[in-house]
């Protein structure tokens, strides 16, 4: 592990992060500004079609926010893995000429992803006070369900960015892949509106558990909200969505791992 | 590692690439060639059973042409390649540098690069700001260093890179061509660096095409030829051999092509060979020195000879008429000869071998393309058979 934490890998991945940081918003007039700009008019654009325009989410309170949470989640494992996928590719330069530890590409890309979405989560505390919504304590529950999102995606990324060296199909099939997850993760919709036997199946997937606590704990404290853990009775299915977790980081490292040493010659 | 003084351990070291006739990375030719069986690539053996040591304070040269496999060799003691056989074992850190600039991007400003090249090299910001000053120093563009690096011209680009790539520590540094770019005072600034290495007994590893940077720096040296270790020793031995190999190909005059040929008269003579004692590759200020073994089957009055010549034309040819020349049946006798060469322009030379019988100096043996030399001098303004001592008056 303390080769992992050296000086110079912590020095590395934060001029990584950096480099992406600043070349993200270059050329533009307001610059850095649009981190924050960017989610914000997308979300009023969100809160006019949802809210007011189709008036779904009819029961649930202080739905704008409700709907907002699950955005900024998705979205947060959406840029993570699309942009890790072409990380080890798009940084091709790199690989082939010197002997950086190839996961510090991977790392930095998901820092940068990381960065974004506590911006997004500024924007949503904004919302939060529109709104007036309690931030009760079961919101303290927060990191610790971003950090489970977290590990999923960088199991995902890892594994994704090493077969994307050799199989370039791949960014096409994820992408597919992602627009049907979008669909199968409660986002746009309540899960009430699905029929329950179902619901098991939807909440099985470990986005969707972690987004229906985020909302339980941060926006809706109801006893009623469909969760993993209400859904399966406290039962021990309750932590399949973690087992998943972990299986997809293990297997997302031993693959990287495995491929990272022919990444110079095969890129 | 056992041993302390050794820096570098490299032990049967193999690579093959897999060279992808068609490039099969989508899923679908994979899964298409998985049903199929059939393998679309083809094995390319880029480097095979390599096997050396760099000591610790040692300049180790790495030469070859274009294709050997010593680029390859570079990247897998980088750690940039993985090797497919043997091991290969660093004592302590070691920073390559492969190409100058390695990361840097057009759209950061050079100070921006600066930090983010110099994080590639294991440096923090703390230490980076620390630097800096430094750094843009020696690379001359202080005025420019709040510009975008696109704004720059590759000569700066290439002071810039330079002068963060020297900043690099580590107890190994590799160095690839990094000076077949430059100006002349560019280049001039790139051997001062090297001196400085040499001097304070830096071990590097240093791969090149300049025969006269690897006899000037490097105090030992290994010639690759298809991925094979074709000569090691001293930085004069390698660079000679490197040298006439380059000019036995360039003039399609191989050595090896024109067959050595000889021919004796049995009845008296039983053998006759050279052995080369200087090395291959000769300075003007150097020594040719060789020694002619013969054997006799029957007593009579010998008489040596030999013939240098270039391209086929004999440029240089003496006997030994003055001497009276051991003529004992059945015992190998030796005959060495000295010549200096400030007479010669560079090029590769073959000598010719023969033993006469004084009456009547009959041709009674020879040998002939038994032996080469190079003149590896680089005085770009003489040519042709034989040397002048010129001079221009304008």
């Amino acid at each position: 592990m303390r080769r992992f934490v050296t000086k110079q890998n912590r020095a590395l991945v934060s001029e990584l992060v950096r480099t992406d940081f600043k070349l993200r918003y270059q050329g533009s007039v307001l610059g850095y500004a649009w981190s924050l700009l960017r989610p914000l008019l997308l979300f009023v654009i969100l809160y006019v079609v949802f809210v007011k325009v189709l008036k779904s989410g009819g029961g649930i309170p202080h739905f704008p926010v409700y709907l907002l949470l699950g955005i900024v989640i998705w979205n947060f494992f959406y840029e993570m893995t699309v942009l890790s996928l072409g990380s080890i590719v798009a940084r091709g330069d790199l690989i082939r000429k010197i002997s950086i530890p190839r996961w510090s590409i991977v790392l930095s890309t998901s820092i940068s992803a990381l960065i974004n979405l506590f911006l997004n989560l500024i924007v949503v505390l904004v919302f939060i006070f529109i709104n007036h919504v309690d931030l009760l304590r079961t919101s303290l529950w927060l990191p610790l369900i971003l950090l489970e999102v977290y590990v999923l995606a960088l199991g995902v990324s890892l594994f994704l960015s090493a077969a994307f060296v050799k199989f370039r199909d791949l960014s096409y099939i994820w992408e597919v892949v992602l627009q049907a997850g979008f669909y199968l993760t409660p986002i746009l919709y309540s899960l009430s509106i699905v029929p329950p036997k179902y619901q098991k199946f939807i909440l099985i997937n470990p986005l969707a558990q972690s987004i229906q606590d985020a909302r339980y704990a941060v926006v809706t404290h109801s006893p009623l909200a469909i969760t993993t853990s209400r859904i399966f009775h406290h039962g021990w299915y309750m932590y399949i969505p973690f087992g998943l977790v972990v299986a997809a980081l293990v297997i997302g490292l031993i693959y990287f791992r495995r491929e990272s040493k022919y990444f110079a010659e095969n890129i | 590692m056992s041993d302390d003084n050794i820096a570098i351990k490299v032990e049967g070291v193999g690579k093959t690439f897999r060279l992808p006739h068609e490039k099969n990375n989508s899923i679908k030719s994979a899964v298409i060639n998985f049903y199929k069986r059939k393998r679309t690539f083809e094995k390319q053996v880029a480097l095979q059973d390599i096997s050396f040591e760099v000591k610790k304070g040692e300049f180790f040269g790495i030469v070859g042409r274009n294709g050997s496999g010593k680029s390859t060799l570079l990247k897998l003691l980088a750690g940039i390649y993985h090797p497919g056989k043997g091991t290969i074992n660093i004592n302590g850190t070691l920073t390559p540098f492969i190409e100058l600039g390695v990361g840097f991007s057009p759209e950061l400003t050079g100070r921006e690069n600066v930090f983010l090249n110099g994080a590639l090299l294991g440096f923090n910001r703390s230490e980076m700001e620390a630097m800096y000053d430094d750094i843009v120093a020696f690379a001359e563009i202080e005025r420019f260093m709040d510009q975008k690096l696109k704004n720059y011209s590759s000569g700066m680009q290439v002071r810039l890179a330079f002068s963060i790539a020297i900043r690099a520590k580590g107890d190994i540094l590799l160095l690839d061509e990094v000076l077949a770019v430059g100006d002349a005072a560019f280049q001039q600034k790139c051997y001062n660096y090297f001196e400085e290495l040499k001097k304070r007994k830096q071990t590097v590893v240093f791969v090149s095409h300049d025969m006269g940077a690897v006899r000037r720096f490097c105090t030992q040296a290994l010639l690759i030829e298809d991925g094979e270790i074709k000569k090691s020793g001293t930085p004069d031995d390698v660079a000679g051999q490197y040298t006439l190999d380059n000019i036995a190909t360039t003039e399609k005059q191989t050595f090896a092509e024109k067959e050595k040929n000889q021919k004796l008269d049995t009845k008296l003579v039983k053998s006759l060979s050279i052995k080369m004692r200087s090395p291959v590759s000769l300075g003007l200020q150097d020594q040719l020195v060789f020694d002619i073994k013969y054997k006799l089957n029957k007593p009579f009055d010998v008489v040596l000879g030999y013939t240098i010549s270039k391209q086929g034309v004999s440029v240089a040819e003496m006997n030994s008429k003055k001497l009276k020349l051991d003529n004992k049946v059945n015992t190998e006798h030796v005959l060495t000869h000295k010549t200096g060469v400030e007479a010669f322009n560079a090029g590769a030379y073959v000598i010719d071998i023969a033993i006469f019988d004084r009456k009547g100096m009959e041709i009674v043996g020879y040998s002939l393309n038994c032996a080469q030399f190079v003149i590896g001098e680089n005085d770009k303004t003489k040519g042709g058979i034989i040397r002048v001592e010129g001079e221009w008056d304008q």
